[in-house]
């Protein structure tokens, strides 16, 4: 998913201002953020490589989604710098961040009942403008997505019918349609069953193993054992911890995080192999 | 492309095999009714209109129009209105010569199609305004009527012509008058912080009281003698009075609010999923925003002060076109100008023939239109 070829004489400019000597795809380094005047992120670091899974975990009110808005241009930051590709995003309008960020929101009841072929062609709307049509090229790559998350078959059915997990799975198929460089999730699996969590965040991790980048907020730290490649661990505004899911994910660091009696512990699979399971104690 | 082959697999699962990883939906009752994925090609993001429903609407107004011109105190039928159209531009000395053939021109020409063309821009314009507000707001229930952007078209009118304005600064009042009531509407829904649907329409019905008791203030004041009946009359709707004049004056801000809000009718499909979702693909929502609010109160500003309140067409039309065509705004937009158009120009012929009086066209729009809406916007909720 390189987007070489889509880079304008803008993108450019910005990019004497980023550090383009890492091979991370996203790198972030003290971003301060938050609402109005009030600080919420308090200066973190971190980076996210191509064709990497990264989960942000944390509790409620740690600032991981104001972390998301300010990377994806919905909040302003306060400092710091946010570099995907080696392009410095803090100055890129709306429309050329969203070549380089999409966002899949949870899934959600749309007022009107668009067609799923309408909804992820919208994933294109960061290409065209109101005069140019939109071309063949892009028909395709919209086409590409729904094959890429295997929903071709809902393509002539209407979004407001489906059910909350292929809901989630056009929006995902919308936001690949962006051909952006990193997907960023907040709590996509939030409404969906525990059948449709797994159904989705499978296909998430099918796409980063062909090479997309996903940064993802969670409230489920077994999703992280499920998907994540490296996961950051936020607490009050800071990341506390940054590592593989196995290292990062402990007893103590959940009983600091939320606060509450909880234990880490390892299962053996019958396939072979061990994972991690997190169990909330009385 | 990649995958044919493994979605055909999943297609013929058997009945028992519905595994829940699949969300693609293997569960065989949904997935009977739904093509086989190996047919699906980039046609099924061709969104065009039908041949069938263009050739439809055009056809309608074409007949419509004849059909108007044809029924009146004086008919003009559409061999007339050819040979008089033809003669006007041909023979003018022949017409002016000719006493038959220089009524015709007069009631062609002065009369009808005035009339027929404003009210033509009116029905689209109100209709166009009415749909793109509901996806500007997320919201299925509001209409230049019910957010105030009518009565404060009609206040901002009312002030012009109790001072006795020209035509293009009763326009200008009506505009900002109009503006000014729909910024109070969702100034008011973001005060109140009620269900942002129904707070919105909450909203708008409090504007259109505050402006409509500045209308009768305004009223009150009028002469009783000239200005109070022609207030008043106006007021209920009526295509009686207007000519060429008005249309000249009326066509720039329909063409306007027309190019505006037709450029914008992606965005506007974007814009219906929320604003974070909106801004993370990429669109420039308060531009966005601001263009469809000006352009949309300015086509139900423009018809205000041409023609008066005519209200429901601007929610009813939407709702019809979006059963006919789907809630994609490239094919939304144009239908819905094509219906209004239509359905305001039947209406005004009933107006214009039902009695001997002319009826004010606002009161029929709302005899027509309640009832209407309740059934469209039954089906509508269901899908289309």
């Amino acid at each position: 998913m390189t987007n070489l070829l889509q880079t304008s004489p803008n993108d450019l400019n910005n990019k004497t201002t980023c550090k383009s000597d890492k091979t991370a795809f996203l790198d972030i380094s003290n971003l301060l953020a938050g609402y109005h005047n009030k600080e919420i992120v308090h200066g973190i670091s971190f980076s996210v490589n191509a064709g990497e899974f990264v989960c942000i975990i944390g509790a409620n009110g740690c600032g991981k989604t104001t972390a998301l808005k300010t990377i994806l241009g919905l909040l302003k930051p306060f400092g710091g710098s946010i570099c995907v590709n080696g392009t410095n995003t803090i100055k890129l309008t709306q429309k050329q961040l969203a070549r380089h960020f999409a966002y899949i929101p949870q899934a959600h009841a749309a007022p009107f009942p668009f067609k799923v072929a309408d909804v992820v062609l919208l994933g294109r709307t960061p290409y065209i403008n109101s005069i140019a049509r939109v071309s063949e090229h892009d028909r395709e790559i919209a086409l590409n997505a729904l094959y890429q998350l295997d929903i071709a078959d809902l393509a002539e059915r209407t979004y407001t019918h489906l059910s909350g997990g292929q809901q989630q799975l056009v929006l995902i198929a919308r936001a690949l349609t962006q051909e952006p460089d990193v997907l960023v999730m907040d709590e996509p699996t939030a409404s969906l069953d525990f059948g449709n969590q797994q159904t989705v965040l499978s296909r998430m991790r099918s796409l980063v193993d062909a090479g997309t980048s996903v940064l993802m907020v969670t409230h489920d730290p077994g999703h992280a054992f499920y998907c994540a490649d490296r996961v950051l661990v936020m607490h009050e505004g800071l990341i506390i911890a940054n590592g593989s899911a196995h290292d990062v994910i402990t007893t103590e660091c959940l009983q600091t995080i939320y606060g509450t009696k909880v234990k880490v512990t390892e299962v053996e699979l019958e396939e072979g192999g061990k994972t991690s399971v997190c169990i909330p104690l009385r | 492309m990649q995958k044919p082959e493994q979605q055909t697999n999943l297609l013929k699962a058997p009945p028992d095999a519905c595994p829940s990883v699949s969300a693609s939906n293997a569960c065989p009752s949904a997935s009977a009714t739904t093509k086989p994925a190996s047919q699906v090609d980039t046609t099924v993001f061709n969104k065009r209109l039908s041949l069938s429903v263009k050739i439809a609407l055009c056809a309608s107004l074409v007949m419509v129009l004849l059909v108007s011109f044809a029924l009146g105190r004086f008919p003009v039928a559409p061999f007339e209105l050819l040979m008089g159209i033809y003669n006007h531009f041909a023979n003018p000395d022949m017409v002016a010569s000719d006493l038959t053939l220089s009524k015709i021109d007069r009631v062609i020409f002065e009369i009808r199609l005035p009339r027929v063309l404003l009210v033509i821009l009116v029905g689209a314009g109100l209709s166009v305004a009415g749909a793109s507000y509901q996806g500007m707001f997320k919201n299925p229930l509001v209409s230049p009527d019910l957010l105030g952007a009518s009565a404060g078209a009609s206040l901002g009118a009312c002030l012009g012509m109790l001072f006795d304005m020209p035509v293009y600064l009763i326009q200008v009042f009506a505009f900002f008058g109009g503006l000014i009531a729909v910024a109070m509407a969702v100034w008011l829904n973001r005060v109140v912080r009620y269900d942002p649907i129904l707070g919105l329409v909450l909203g708008g019905i409090l504007v259109s009281t505050l402006f409509s008791a500045g209308m009768s203030l305004v009223k009150y004041v009028a002469d009783a003698q000239d200005k109070l009946p022609e207030i008043t009359f106006w007021l209920m709707g009526s295509f009686s009075s207007v000519n060429s004049r008005d249309f000249i004056w009326g066509l720039f801000p329909f063409v306007a609010g027309f190019v505006i809000l037709l450029l914008q009718s992606w965005q506007l499909n974007v814009l219906s999923f929320g604003d974070e979702e909106a801004r993370s693909m990429g669109v420039n929502t308060r531009r966005t925003r601001m263009l469809v609010i000006i352009a949309s109160t300015l086509l139900a500003s423009a018809s205000v002060a041409v023609a008066g309140i005519i209200g429901w067409i601007g929610l009813v039309i939407p709702h019809l076109a979006r059963a006919i065509v789907g809630p994609n705004y490239r094919l939304l937009l144009p239908t819905s100008m094509f219906i209004g158009a239509c359905y305001l120009l039947i209406v005004d012929d009933i107006a214009r023939l039902a009695s001997a009086v002319e009826i004010p066209i606002g009161i029929l729009t709302a005899i027509l239109g309640v009832p209407f809406f309740v059934f469209i916007f039954r089906r509508n909720m269901r899908g289309w």
